[in-house]
C-alpha cells in the first residue's frame, strides 16, 4: 500500500469546542475552495482532535510551516487559500495576537500558550486524525502493547509502572503500579480492565478530549494493563453526554479488532483480550468505582462500601483494575520511554505531567498539560495569559465539586497531589476555573454544593441529610437571612460529612465550602453581619449600581442592557440609575467599556 | 395492559421494542442499554414498554423502575421535540449561564425541567457539557452552542422556533 504523498497537510480541529465554533463549515468551504483551485490533489485536510485552546476556536494548523491560524471564519477561507496555500504568503491577520503585546505569532509553537506545556498524555491529541489508525501507528503507536506482550512480563510491566512513580490521574492519586499489583496478584478464571470516563466533575473536559482526539492511546494503555494483570475482557465506562468521543472510540475500537490488535492472540503473543464501551446514563456518582461497577452491571449506580477494594472483587464480583482516562493514556509512554523517562519529570511524589481544565474569568481557556510542580502562577499568568478585562486574581478552585478554592496568597504553590491537600483543595480530576472580585465566594460553595447535593445518591445518611442541611444554611446566607453561628454549624457538618460518608462523592463534598470559610470567612461574615455581599452578586445583598458621571461617555449601552429599565437619560445626556428599581444584576456594570458603572 | 387498545394496535405499538430486544441477551447487565435504545425509539419510557422490559429480563418491574429513576437520562413523561440543555456547571456559571436560562425560560414560557404545550421543547440543565472553553453554553439536541448571551441565545432559538 502506497500512501499518496501530499506537498502540504492542513489539520482543522473538530473537537466539540471547535465544532461549535463552526470549525465544520470552515472544512466545508476549504474543501470547496481546494476543488475550485484544483488544489484537491496537492493539499490535504486533516480532521484532528482537540489542541487543547478552545478559546482561540475554530483553529487551523498550516503544515509543514506549522502555522496556527485561529479565530476563523468562513469568509477568511478563501484568502488563506489564496495567500498561503497557493503563493506562500503567511496570513497576518489570521495569526494568534500575543495578549500583552498585540505581536502576532506564526508558530504555534511559540505561543507562551504551548510554550510551557510538556504534552505526554495529550502528545497526538490535534496532531493526528483520530479516526485514521494508520496516523497513531505512523506516529509509534502500538509500539508499546508490541513491546509488553512480547518482550515483557506482567511482573516486569507492574514494576515498570511502579517505578514510574504514576499516580490516578482521576483525583484520589493512589499509586497505578500498586493498584495493578494488587489485581495481579489475586487468583481468578476472570478478570476485568475498567477505564473510567465517567467524566462528571462541571469544569472539566480532558478524559473527553483525549477519547476524541486520541482513542488508540486508551485502547494500548487497557491491553497493556489486561496482560499485566491477566484480564482478558476490559470496559470503557463513558458519560452519555461525550457521543462523539463515544463514536470515535468506538471506530478506533473496530479498527484495533481488524487489525488484530484486539481479540485473540494479539501479536502471537497468546494473549486475548476484547474490549467493550458502556454508555452512562446520566449520573455523577458513577464516576465513583464501585457505583461504576454497578451501573456496569445493570444496577442502579449507587457505592458500596470499600472493602473489599475492586482488585479482590470488584465487576460481577471477579478481580478488577479501574482506572482514569489519562492515567491509562500514560501507560504507553511509560512502557515505550521507560520509567525512567517519566519519572525525571514532576516533584518527589508527583511524577509526571497533569493535564488541567483551565477555564473561567481567564484569557486563554482550554486544556494545558504540565509537570507537576508547575506553580499555580505559571498556570495562570503565563499559560493562561492572565484575567479577563484587567480584573484582579481572587481565588482558583481546583478539583471540582470535591475541591476548593485557594486565594491568590498561594499563587507559588507547585501544583501536585499533596500540596493541593495541604492547603485544603485537590487534584480531583483537573479542573482548574479561575475567579476574580466579582465572584462571591459563599455562591461558589452553595454552587458546588447544590450540584453534589443533587447527585447525591442517598444511600448514606450523612451525604443525604448532611448536604441538605449545609445548602439550606447556605441559601439562607445568600438570601440575607443568615445568623450567627452558622460558620460553625457549616464547619462542624462539613467536618461529620467528610469521616463519615460512604463515597469519595459525601467525603469531599463538603470542600468547596469549607475551604471558601478558611480563606473567605469575612466573606461569609459580611453576607451574615453586614446583609452586604461584597462582590455584589446574591442580588438580595446587593447595593444598586452608581454611575460615575465624570467617567461616562454617554455610550447610552446600559440602557439597552438593562432589564428593569432602571437607567435614565436626563435632557443633557446623563445617565443614572434609579435605586429603586436597580436589581444589582450588574448587567450595566459589564456591559460598561470604560468601567464608569460601580457598585454603590 | 393499562391502555384501551386492540390487539392489533399493542401488537404494532410494541414492535420496535421487540425489535430493540431482539439484539440484547436476557441477562440484567444489558437493562440500561435496551432502556437507552428504548427511549431514543419511543421519545420516553412508557410504563407498559417497562412491564414488557421487566418480563423480558426476569426482573421485576420495581427493579427496572428503581434503575430507570436513578438515572438522570431516562424519562418517564413525553418529551418535547426538540430537547435545551443550558450549563450550569462551573465555568459557565462563573460565565454568567445563569441568564441565559432565565431568558430561555421567559422566551418558552416554561421553567427547568418542563416541555411546552405543543411538544416542541423541552428545558433542562446539566451540569457540564464539557466546552467550558466557550462558556456559557447551551445545547439544543446535538448541537452546541457555545459563548452565549441573553440576546444571542434568541437568535439561536428562533433557528427552532417554526
Amino acid at each position: 500500500m502506497k500512501e499518496k504523498i501530499y506537498r502540504s497537510h492542513v489539520l482543522i480541529c473538530t473537537g466539540t469546542g471547535c465544532v461549535s465554533s463552526g470549525s465544520k463549515n470552515i472544512k466545508h468551504e476549504l474543501q470547496d475552495e481546494l476543488a475550485d483551485n484544483n488544489l484537491l490533489d496537492e493539499i490535504k485536510i486533516v480532521e484532528t482532535g482537540c489542541h487543547g485552546f478552545c478559546e482561540k476556536g475554530p483553529i487551523m494548523i498550516v503544515y509543514p510551516e506549522g502555522v496556527f491560524y485561529c479565530q476563523l471564519k468562513k469568509e477568511d477561507v478563501q484568502e488563506i487559500v489564496q495567500e498561503h496555500l497557493l503563493k506562500g504568503r503567511i496570513v497576518d491577520r489570521l495569526l494568534f495576537k500575543e495578549p500583552l503585546t498585540e505581536e502576532s505569532i506564526p508558530s504555534y509553537k511559540d505561543i507562551d500558550f504551548y510554550k510551557k506545556q510538556h504534552r505526554i498524555a495529550l502528545a497526538n491529541c490535534g496532531k493526528i486524525d483520530p479516526e485514521s489508525i494508520e496516523e497513531y501507528i505512523a506516529n509509534n503507536g502500538y509500539e508499546a502493547a508490541g513491546k509488553a506482550l512480547t518482550e515483557m512480563t506482567p511482573a516486569e510491566i507492574i514494576e515498570e509502572v511502579k517505578s514510574s512513580g504514576l499516580r490516578g490521574r482521576g483525583g484520589g492519586g493512589f499509586p497505578t503500579g500498586l493498584k495493578w499489583e494488587f489485581a495481579y496478584k489475586q487468583d481468578s478464571d476472570k478478570k476485568y480492565v475498567i477505564c473510567n470516563a465517567d467524566e462528571g466533575d462541571p469544569g472539566a473536559f480532558m478524559d473527553r478530549s483525549i477519547l476524541e482526539g486520541d482513542p488508540h492511546k486508551i485502547i494500548e494503555g487497557m491491553i497493556i494493563c489486561g496482560y499485566a494483570i491477566g484480564a482478558d475482557e476490559g470496559y470503557v465506562y463513558v458519560r452519555a453526554e461525550y457521543p462523539l468521543a463515544i463514536k470515535r472510540l468506538q471506530k478506533a475500537i473496530s479498527n484495533a479488532e481488524e487489525l488484530g490488535l484486539l481479540g485473540d492472540n494479539i501479536f502471537s503473543s497468546g494473549f486475548n483480550f476484547k474490549l467493550n464501551i458502556k454508555k452512562g446514563a446520566g449520573a455523577f456518582v458513577c464516576g465513583e468505582e464501585t457505583a461504576l461497577m454497578a451501573s456496569i452491571e445493570g444496577k442502579r449506580g449507587m457505592p458500596n462500601p470499600r472493602p473489599p477494594y475492586p482488585a479482590e472483587k470488584g465487576l460481577w464480583g471477579k478481580p478488577t483494575n479501574i482506572n482514569n482516562v489519562e492515567s491509562y493514556a500514560n501507560i504507553p509512554h511509560i512502557i515505550a520511554k521507560g520509567a525512567e523517562k517519566f519519572s525525571s519529570i514532576g516533584t518527589e511524589n508527583s511524577k509526571g505531567t497533569k493535564v488541567f481544565a483551565l477555564t473561567g474569568k481567564i484569557k486563554n481557556t482550554g486544556l494545558v498539560e504540565v509537570p507537576m510542580g508547575t506553580t499555580l502562577r505559571e498556570v495562570v499568568f503565563d499559560i493562561g495569559g492572565g484575567l479577563t478585562e484587567g480584573k484582579k486574581f481572587k481565588a482558583i478552585q481546583t478539583g471540582g465539586p470535591s475541591g476548593g478554592c485557594i486565594p491568590s496568597n498561594y499563587l507559588d504553590l507547585p501544583i501536585d497531589y499533596d500540596s493541593l491537600l495541604e492547603v485544603g483543595a485537590m487534584m480531583g480530576s483537573g479542573g482548574m476555573v479561575v475567579m476574580d472580585d466579582s465572584t462571591c465566594m459563599v455562591d461558589v460553595a452553595r454552587f458546588f454544593l447544590s450540584f453534589t447535593q443533587s447527585e447525591s445518591c442517598g444511600k448514606c445518611t450523612p451525604c443525604r441529610e448532611g448536604t441538605k442541611r449545609m445548602l439550606e444554611i447556605l441559601n439562607r446566607i445568600c438570601q440575607g437571612e443568615g445568623e450567627q453561628g452558622d460558620i460553625l454549624l457549616l464547619e462542624e457538618f462539613g467536618h461529620h460529612i467528610k469521616e463519615t460518608a460512604l463515597c469519595g462523592l459525601g467525603q469531599s463534598a463538603p470542600n468547596p465550602v469549607l475551604s471558601t470559610i478558611k480563606y473567605f470567612k469575612k466573606e461569609y461574615e459580611s453576607h451574615i453581619y453586614d446583609k452586604r455581599c461584597p462582590a455584589g452578586v446574591c442580588s438580595e445583598l446587593s447595593a444598586a449600581f452608581v454611575i460615575n458621571k465624570e467617567e461616562c461617555v454617554g455610550c447610552g449601552q446600559c440602557v439597552k442592557v438593562c432589564p428593569v429599565d432602571a437607567v435614565i437619560r436626563d435632557k443633557e445626556e446623563n445617565y443614572s440609575i434609579d435605586d429603586n428599581l436597580c436589581i444589582s444584576c450588574g448587567a450595566c456594570a459589564q456591559k460598561c467599556p470604560v468601567d464608569a458603572i460601580k457598585q454603590g | 395492559m393499562v391502555c384501551n387498545c386492540t390487539y392489533e394496535e399493542s401488537t404494532k405499538y410494541l414492535e420496535p421494542l421487540q425489535e430493540i430486544l431482539k439484539n440484547y441477551q436476557t441477562i440484567e447487565k444489558n437493562l440500561v442499554p435496551i432502556l437507552q435504545d428504548v427511549q431514543d425509539e419511543y421519545g420516553y419510557l412508557p410504563r407498559d414498554i417497562l412491564s414488557e422490559i421487566a418480563t423480558y429480563l426476569d426482573l421485576s418491574l420495581s427493579q427496572v423502575f428503581g434503575v430507570v429513576t436513578f438515572y438522570s437520562q431516562f424519562h418517564l413523561k413525553p418529551r418535547g421535540e426538540n430537547i435545551i440543555r443550558v450549563c450550569t456547571g462551573t465555568a459557565c456559571h462563573v460565565r454568567g449561564g445563569s441568564e441565559v436560562l432565565e431568558q430561555i425560560q421567559e422566551e418558552l414560557n416554561i421553567k427547568n425541567g418542563q416541555t411546552t404545550d405543543d411538544l416542541s421543547f423541552t428545558l433542562e440543565t446539566v451540569a457540564c457539557i464539557g466546552a467550558c472553553g466557550l462558556a456559557p453554553v447551551i445545547m439544543i439536541n446535538d448541537e452546541t452552542y457555545g459563548r452565549m448571551t441573553a440576546e444571542k441565545v434568541l437568535d439561536v432559538l428562533g433557528e427552532y422556533i417554526e
